[in-house]
């Protein structure tokens, strides 16, 4: 009768363990999905706003139509991207290109002179800086995520409800993780 | 990080417990003291009431009252688009469930507070001091800071931790004034020979050191939320540099700021109290001294919660850090490093050595001092918000010049100080 007590206590403890790591594990993946969206919200503005930054800069610089080509491409190839991941290399393709525009503005002073101009470089350069503290969030919560998933002894219960472990959002282009060289000869 | 912020709290709970401790014996042997033996229970629930009206008022008084109090204007994107801005970045950054409201203070002293015991309702206040000499990348590290004070909900514990203090030091008063005036009862029970002289002396000796000890315990927890809310920053931003050079421009200004008081002084980025030629490392701020913060900043290898720890080892021999913080200290360098620059598009690699920071902080300030067009344009747009707020006309001249009159403005008529029209003032 004892014995058969201990054993019941034994399998509450262990009912409500699981219950716990797996309310646990359910709240760190709406979180990842949470913070997921807020990258997203700041790719889309980054989106929205092009259109507008082509049609202030077409006039001042018609000699950049590479430049300006170059980002309306990226843009369209961010819309046409299928999956997750050709959406993030278009993504990066896009902060590619974008940089090099304003890179080359600083070659034209009535156009860094236009407060619609500055205006609309303000935002997106915050936009930039959103999407990259977002991300740096969203990877924040995909390891607490991941940890919990891999680790014992919550590997046990992710493996029950099959839990999996979420992906980090990395620099797509190799060539983006190198700060750009600048030489001065 | 999560973890971190959890073990933080204990941590600091534990000083606030200590707090409660010293109450409920000061309660008790006040109780002792002055009623008599059994009486020491009727002391602390005594000492009790003091402390839940002195947090019932605390609480429902709102925690907003001091915002209204210094004049604070809400600021909302068109106003100061770059400040909304940064705020709305490290919302991000902390990950916080909504943006704080964004106020500025018509105040030339460079200051910045958060306020907001729930993070659904914290808001965050800067001076149009401080608008007007920080660059981008230093008020991004100010209002991470800021933005760590509430993450880490130190606006709460600030709060607990002053009530406490607050109740010690009445509760002490009272208990010395009703001595020297009253005498209490214990005195004529001495003479009937009770002799309970050891409580009398303890009594005594509580009365006069509790108040001091609760306020070296306030200034304690006080000074370590200051330290966690700089290494959050810099978990935050990614960029200890600018939060450092912030400091720096910070202390050198002069200028007071004219509506801090006691209770609201740990929630600035410095204190906003400080004496002039005040001891710079004493145990009665609610500040660290601002030297070392910036050191601490400066030596940091990366920018996680380890970094920070290990630089505030090389500087301080301590560290300030919970442990746990420590293990969990992926916090810097792990995924997706960054940092954000005005021009900053694209991804920088993470873990810099310190040459490499160092570099980059004299770059930066090269940066500022070139682009200091940026920083007339901003101290503009922080005037033309508090001349709209004020209400004052405005009147564009044709040579250029932009006349701002104040609404109290007797005369019809205006001429521009620059090229002598003269301007007909409308609605006069």
């Amino acid at each position: 009768m004892l014995f058969f007590f201990i054993f019941l206590g034994i399998i509450a403890v262990l009912v409500i363990w699981v219950i716990g790591v797996y309310n646990s594990l359910v709240g760190l993946r709406n979180r990842v999905k949470e913070s997921w969206a807020q990258v997203d919200v700041q790719l889309k503005r980054r989106f929205d706003l092009i259109p507008n930054l082509m049609e202030t800069v077409k006039g001042y610089m018609n000699h950049e139509r590479e430049t300006l080509e170059a980002v309306t491409q990226a843009r369209a190839a961010v819309s046409g991207a299928g999956d997750m991941e050709s959406r993030m290399a278009a993504e990066a393709g896009l902060t590619g290109a974008l940089g090099r525009l304003f890179a080359v503005s600083e070659a034209y002073p009535d156009l860094k002179a236009s407060t619609n101009f500055l205006a609309l470089q303000e935002e997106l350069t915050s936009t930039e800086n959103k999407i990259g503290f977002a991300r740096q969030f969203y990877n924040e919560t995909v390891m607490n995520m991941n940890n919990k998933v891999q680790m014992f002894p919550g590997n046990i219960i992710a493996g029950m409800f099959n839990f999996q472990t979420e992906k980090f959002f990395e620099v797509a282009d190799e060539a983006q993780r190198e700060a750009p060289k600048v030489s001065f000869d | 990080m999560w973890e971190q912020i959890a073990a933080n709290r204990r941590k600091s709970a534990f000083l606030v417990i200590l707090m409660a401790m010293l109450l409920a014996a000061l309660g008790y042997f006040l109780g002792e003291y002055f009623v008599g033996k059994g009486g020491g229970l009727g002391g602390v629930v005594l000492a009790l009431v003091v402390w839940l009206v002195m947090t019932l008022v605390a609480y429902f008084q709102g925690d907003r009252i001091y915002l209204s109090m210094s004049g604070a204007q809400k600021v909302e994107k068109e106003d100061l688009p770059v400040l909304f801005n940064v705020v709305e970045e490290m919302t991000l950054a902390a990950g916080l469930p909504r943006m704080p409201d964004v106020y500025v203070i018509d105040d030339p002293a460079p200051n910045a507070f958060a306020t907001g015991r729930k993070m659904e309702t914290a808001a965050v206040a800067v001076t149009s001091g401080l608008l007007r000499r920080l660059n981008r990348d230093e008020l991004q590290g100010v209002i991470a800071h800021e933005i760590a004070h509430v993450r880490n909900r130190d606006v709460l514990l600030m709060l607990y931790a002053g009530v406490l203090a607050g109740a010690i030091v009445i509760l002490a008063e009272v208990g010395l004034r009703s001595m020297w005036f009253g005498g209490g009862r214990s005195r004529r029970r001495d003479s009937e020979g009770g002799g309970n002289g050891i409580i009398m002396i303890v009594a005594i000796v509580l009365m006069i050191l509790a108040p001091i000890l609760a306020q070296l315990i306030y200034f304690a927890v006080s000074r370590k939320r200051e330290y966690l809310a700089d290494a959050s920053a810099a978990v935050f931003t990614r960029y200890p540099e600018g939060l450092a050079s912030a400091l720096e421009k910070i202390s050198q200004s002069p200028a007071k700021l004219a509506s801090a008081n006691k209770a609201t002084a740990p929630m600035f980025i410095i204190n906003p109290l400080a004496r002039e030629g005040q001891m710079a490392a004493n145990g009665t701020s609610t500040h660290p001294p601002i030297d070392e913060r910036v050191r601490i900043l400066r030596s940091m290898a990366g920018s996680g919660f380890a970094d920070y720890e290990a630089s505030c080892r090389q500087v301080r021999g301590k560290g300030v850090l919970p442990g746990s913080a420590l293990k969990d200290g992926q916090g810097g360098q792990a995924h997706a490093p960054r940092r954000s620059a005005m021009d900053g598009i694209g991804a920088m690699p993470g873990s810099r050595r310190r040459e490499e920071q160092q570099a980059q902080a004299k770059e930066a300030q090269a940066r500022a001092e070139q682009s200091w067009d940026g920083g007339r344009k901003q101290a503009r747009e922080v005037d033309d918000f508090f001349y709209k707020k004020h209400r004052y006309d405005r009147v564009e001249c044709t040579c250029g010049a932009t006349l701002k009159v104040p609404p109290g403005f007797q005369l019809d008529r205006i001429r521009c100080p620059r090229c002598g029209r003269e301007h007909a003032l409308p609605g006069k």
